[in-house]
């Protein structure tokens, strides 16, 4: 028999008030435009939002858990997992964190490589923001050419490591794989067609009257704001601070290489979207400067590191030593030294942070996860009042949250 | 007689340690060798008493005492231009120490800077919240409490955030194991079930790599599987994936039309 109070989650016991047009509204955890598991209390006045409430956690896997039961090596592809939707620039940043711990430097190819493939995934991330964005607002035929576009930068890196979601394409100490034969020229038709296919989405939303209206003045972010709740990455530059790691504190080779950061001073939705479209610029001229950089630099992939650092494939499958050293690795896993790092590194949807903290061990004693999205989230509670309803789904779209790297 | 395990910490262990070996450590230089935290520490020094301050690997740590942390955050998003609070959370030294370790990142985006102040709570100490210094302590302030148990005194709306609220125990903390404890097996079946319902359902299996060989609703029994709900069978089954004569559509493999190829096309 049924208990009464069963199967009852508690939040139904929340009064639903209707007394002088409040009320009170449950957004999510399985509502299409929250962008995953997000759930949303929302008090309402009329249409009006008088407080807003996110509740998270529908998604936690207890990433940082995992992480202190696991040797370095072991939890790169876990990485994959937090912002799936440009799964390499979490690899890198966990990769660029355990590599300053242990003080190592990649060879220059692997570098290259990586801002390769960085890139694109910054590419892939945006694209896969304005889709689902315009979808959310209502215009489907953007969702239907941004996805077009997202496939082929998507072909490219499966052609790179075979996977089109989870990578795991970066590895401590460098890349595992070399670019395989003739990527870069369809790297390079891609690049090239891109600018244009940018100028279509910019044709039909820029002046779209639909699109403006639903965007320009809506989701305001202050500058303080943004400050004190710790925006990054696009929300950031999207209320008038130029700050962007890449440009800031420069790693790998992002001092070498020309770009702008755009910055956006009208602090609203419609100015961070027209910022997406000018980062995907960005990334393109970056693209084009890394081809022919690649082609100059010495073939090593990886760094030689032999007490952290497994040596090359073929070195390991001649070499008795590598073996030694590669069996080692794999099944006791590296000990870097003592102490602890944080490493920001810009990835498509602000600062992703790796805190790591270091006994020595195979397994780090505590790895803490900065994840942007998280902060973005928790700013919704401010962010959102005084909005209207309709107005929540486009701004939680504008935020670009994804709720593998908040729940984590 | 049961094997020891430590139980002030359950995380999982290298199997093996050379006892020679001793780990290096990331050098620590002094903080005059760069002059902006130099300045920096100069006038947190004149305000509260700061126990140890060094730079590694480009950021600077200053240790506190954790009841002057509102104060300092203050002063150091007032007076020295660290405008952002990018991360805030523990690490659990209980089973040395019986204490926490706190840790507040942050950045000042006038200097380019990053730095790190750290201090020390025991186990039931209160800490005050720095939400009116920087608002995005607000959720970590939360997720720390959650996964933590440390309380926080002064904010706004201290509740878990990640695990359910009625959940028992903090994840984090080395004492917790990796797949949950008593409590988290049970969890889902008390709460959809009820409590009557254990000894029927069992309690959930939390490790994703078990394979139990009695399963016959999932694929455990790989090479031997059975209908739905049918007695496991010792007998192999047989699977032909490929027709001989081949399928409409799909034409049957032939290993000596296939072709292998040098490199990657």
């Amino acid at each position: 028999m049924q208990k009464v109070n069963r199967l009852k989650p508690f939040f139904e016991n929340i009064a639903f008030e209707r007394e002088d047009n409040h009320m009170i509204v449950n957004f999510g955890p399985q509502h299409p435009s929250a962008h995953g598991q997000l759930r949303l209390i929302l008090e309402l006045d009329g249409e009006k939002v008088t407080k807003a409430t996110p509740d998270i956690g529908y998604l936690h896997r207890g990433m940082e858990k995992m992480a202190e039961n696991m040797i370095y090596n072991e939890f790169l592809p876990t990485t994959d997992r937090m912002d799936y939707i440009a799964a390499t620039s979490n690899n890198y940043g966990f990769a660029l964190a355990v590599e300053t711990l242990i003080g190592l430097e990649v060879p220059r190819r692997a570098k290259v490589i990586r801002m390769l493939l960085l890139e694109l995934n910054r590419i892939t991330s945006h694209l896969f923001w304005l889709a689902t964005h315009a979808l959310d607002v209502g215009a489907m035929t953007i969702f239907l050419y941004a996805f077009r576009e997202r496939e082929y930068a998507l072909d490219l890196i499966e052609d790179y490591c075979g996977a089109r979601l989870t990578h795991s394409s970066v590895r401590i100490g460098g890349v595992p794989l070399d670019l395989p034969k003739g990527w870069l020229e369809k790297l390079n038709a891609y690049v090239n067609r891109l600018p244009y296919d940018i100028e279509d989405y910019e044709g039909l939303l820029d002046q779209n009257r639909i699109w403006k209206m639903r965007l320009e003045g809506v989701g305001i972010v202050t500058p303080e704001q943004a400050q004190s709740w710790g925006c990054s990455g696009p929300m950031l530059r999207g209320s008038g601070i130029a700050w962007d790691i890449r440009k800031e504190e420069p790693y790998e080779l992002y001092d070498e290489v020309e770009f702008d950061v755009p910055v956006s001073t009208t602090c609203d939705s419609y100015g961070r979207y027209k910022l997406h479209m000018e980062e995907m610029r960005q990334s393109i001229r970056i693209l084009k400067q890394l081809m022919p950089m690649y082609d100059e630099t010495a073939p090593e992939i990886i760094a030689h590191a032999p007490q952290y650092v497994s040596a090359p494939k073929e070195q390991i499958m001649t070499q008795n030593y590598s073996l030694m050293q590669h069996f080692v690795l794999v099944t006791q896993g590296m000990r870097p030294p003592v102490g602890e790092v944080y490493v920001p590194t810009e990835s498509p949807k602000g600062e992703l942070g790796f805190y790591i903290n270091s006994q020595g061990d195979p397994y780090p004693y505590r790895l803490k996860l900065r994840a942007p999205s998280f902060f973005h989230t928790a700013l919704l509670q401010e962010m959102l009042v005084g909005e209207y309803l309709a107005d929540v789904v486009a701004i939680i779209g504008n935020a670009n949250i994804v709720f593998g790297e908040i729940d984590r | 007689m049961r094997p020891y395990s430590d139980k002030q910490n359950v995380q999982k262990k290298p199997y093996y340690s050379d006892r020679y070996f001793v780990a290096p450590q990331i050098p620590k230089e002094a903080v005059e060798s760069d002059a902006v935290f130099a300045q920096d520490l100069a006038i947190l020094q004149a305000k509260f008493e700061i126990k140890e301050a060094y730079i590694q690997r480009g950021q600077l740590v200053v240790y506190i005492d954790a009841r002057d942390n509102v104060a300092l955050l203050q002063t150091l998003k007032d007076e020295c231009a660290y405008n952002i609070l990018s991360e805030h959370s523990a690490i659990d030294w209980l089973a040395k120490s019986n204490e926490f370790e706190l840790f507040y990142q942050l950045l000042s985006t006038s200097k380019r800077k990053r730095l790190r102040v750290k201090c020390f709570i025991h186990e039931k100490e209160v800490l005050q919240s720095v939400y009116g210094v920087y608002k995005s302590a607000d959720w970590a302030e939360r997720e720390m409490y959650d996964m933590f148990g440390i309380a926080i005194s002064g904010h706004p709306y201290m509740k878990r955030l990640l695990m359910p609220d009625d959940w028992f125990g903090h994840p984090l903390l080395k004492t917790y194991p990796l797949h949950g404890d008593e409590a988290a097996r049970w969890y889902e079946i008390d709460k959809i079930f009820g409590k009557e319902y254990r000894d029927i359902i069992g309690p959930e299996e939390r490790d994703s790599a078990r394979v139990d060989e009695n399963d016959t609703y999932r694929f455990a029994r790989l090479g031997h599987e059975v209908p739905f709900g049918a007695e496991p069978s010792r007998e192999k089954t047989f699977h032909d994936y490929q027709e001989e004569s081949g399928v409409t559509i799909v034409k049957s493999l032939k290993k000596s039309e296939s072709k292998i190829v040098k490199e990657r096309p």
